[in-house]
């Protein structure tokens, strides 16, 4: 079974955001949240590196082991979905997620922050495979078509690779011995403890 | 001759030429075949290692998005699930074992000389309403609380996925609204018996002779003694730390950043863990612990002789203040300070 991963190439990454406006489309997420977003680090000076970022279905996930009603799983491709139905809007995954990948529609008072949505790599959530309701709560499931996340699919300068980790890490790992460099693929340590050379 | 030298120079001239190229354009032979544009990139490594987050700019409102990693939420993970948990049976069932322990050594503390008769009043109906207030919600946030920590693993096999969410759903409104009439009564506790819990020197002796905790020592008290005034600062102080560190996790963001919320989480965890057992402790000496001292917060008065014998010095200035002609409903309050 392939173990789906996102890999970010910042050397490549031109800032452009269409991950984030095709994620937006996809699956209808609404104003105020945001499942993908880019976040440029030393913008405007020599150096500067913009790094997509979104859930990074990470291994032995954080969000996963805090929830305390138990509403995420991990399917077998290691994709962390979770169930709308389950979430209690607690916001504690927002706390332990490395990435700040949990949204909420109201990040509002008295803790009423309504349910958690994420990133779910275009793979719905528990409903059937490409039902009404599983559009209406998650989004589009691009994965049970046989298609990637639609973010990878459509960026421009294929910096933003999605697909089994092997697979993707070996894509980045023959355009750095080719091209000489490569600032690493970002937030991987974080996600899945490893490098995408271990 | 002059051919040989004018030739010469033409040879020394295309030499000069070519030296002098050599030397302006030292480029052109070390040109590396790929420029290293990352040399001055930034490093994720080295970003982890000066700070705790790595943040940038972004296009989007939400500011907070512009932080893209903070591993920090794998150690505060580790605080929630194990730490906290370990923590929190310590100290609720080491206390209750504390409790039945006790309870069966020494059993419930009796009345020694027996039922007066007659009563006094100790607390009003305003402070019993206050006290009542505070000990219900504290009791609904304990268990809602609690319910956040140990339900997953002790709640949940038990029942559906679906009815553990209902009810855990409720108890986080619960938990939420329930804060403000609690966070009220621990204003009005700190205001209402601030006079009575000041610690004084006979504090020192109730504590030298334990209280009479053990035995039938009956040591000199007013109208609280060492161990009530522990448990005032207790409700008072705790109170206030679990409505701070409460209040910075239900108005998220509100000049907090997501390290602040996860170490008013620990705070608010911690302190509730052992809020939860030292009030176990208040509840049993209010309860089975001792005869006659549930009837103070209950119907308001206590026998005479239970006042002598808890409460000697209190008894005597509430009775002093009656030969005056105080009505003693009066003298309660106030005066028993």
């Amino acid at each position: 079974m392939a173990r789906m991963k996102f890999l970010c190439d910042a050397d490549r990454c031109i800032e452009c955001n269409a991950c984030v406006t095709a994620c937006k489309n996809e699956h209808e997420v609404p104003w105020g949240i945001n499942r993908r977003r880019v976040v440029t680090i030393n913008d405007g000076e020599p150096g500067e590196r913009s790094v997509s970022m979104a859930c990074m279905h990470c291994t032995d996930a954080p969000c996963q082991a805090v929830c305390p009603v138990n509403a995420f799983y991990t399917t077998a491709d290691g994709v962390v979905l979770h169930s709308k139905d389950i979430c209690i809007g607690c916001g504690y995954c927002f706390y332990a997620c490395p990435f700040g990948a949990p949204q909420y529609p109201r990040v509002g008072n008295f803790g009423s922050r309504g349910k958690m949505d994420k990133c779910t790599y275009c793979a719905g959530g528990p409903e059937p495979d490409g039902s009404a309701a599983e559009y209406e709560k998650y989004g589009a499931n691009r994965l049970a078509e046989g298609k990637l996340p639609l973010c990878a699919e459509m960026c421009s300068t294929k910096s933003l690779l999605a697909g089994d980790g092997e697979v993707i890490a070996d894509i980045y790992n023959q355009r750095v011995a080719k091209r000489g460099y490569g600032s690493g693929a970002w937030g991987w340590k974080t996600a899945y403890r490893e490098g995408t050379t271990s | 001759m002059t051919a040989l030298v004018a030739k010469f120079r033409h040879v020394l001239g295309a030499l000069a030429l070519f030296a002098l190229t050599a030397t302006t354009c030292p480029g052109m032979e070390q040109q590396p075949n790929s420029v290293d544009p990352t040399a001055s990139a930034v490093k994720e490594d080295q970003l982890l290692q000066r700070f705790k987050t790595i943040q940038g700019r972004g296009s989007i409102p939400d500011i907070k998005s512009y932080t893209v990693e903070q591993p920090a939420g794998r150690d505060w993970r580790r605080f929630h699930e194990v730490t906290l948990r370990i923590i929190g049976s310590v100290a609720i069932i080491g206390m209750l074992v504390m409790l039945v322990v006790f309870y069966l050594a020494r059993g419930m503390m009796r009345l020694e000389s027996g039922r007066s008769g007659r009563t006094i009043v100790r607390f009003n109906a305003a402070e019993r309403f206050v006290h009542w207030m505070t000990a219900s919600c504290f009791i609904m946030l304990a268990l809602s609380g609690l319910n956040i920590t140990f339900g997953k693993p002790l709640l949940l096999p038990l029942m559906s996925p679906e009815a553990f969410t209902a009810w855990s759903e409720w108890a986080k409104y619960a938990h939420n609204y329930l804060s403000f009439p609690f966070t009220l009564g621990v204003v009005l506790i700190f205001l209402m018996w601030l006079g009575g819990n000041i610690p004084n020197r006979v504090d020192i002796e109730w504590l030298r002779r334990g209280g009479g905790i053990v035995g039938h020592d009956h040591p000199p008290a007013e109208r609280f003694n060492a161990g009530q005034k522990l448990i005032y600062w207790i409700v008072v102080l705790g109170g206030a730390v679990m409505a701070v560190s409460g209040y910075a996790l239900i108005f998220p963001f509100y000049g907090t950043t997501i390290e602040a919320m996860q170490n008013a989480e620990i705070i608010h965890g911690v302190v509730a863990m052992l809020f939860i057992a030292a009030m176990l402790g208040h509840i049993y000496i209010g309860t089975i612990g001792m005869e006659g001292a549930f009837e103070a917060m209950g119907r308001g008065t206590v026998d005479i002789n239970w006042a002598r014998e808890h409460h000697n010095l209190w008894l005597a200035e509430e009775e002093a203040a009656r030969r005056k002609g105080v009505p003693p409903a009066q003298a309660t309050p106030a005066a028993g300070e």
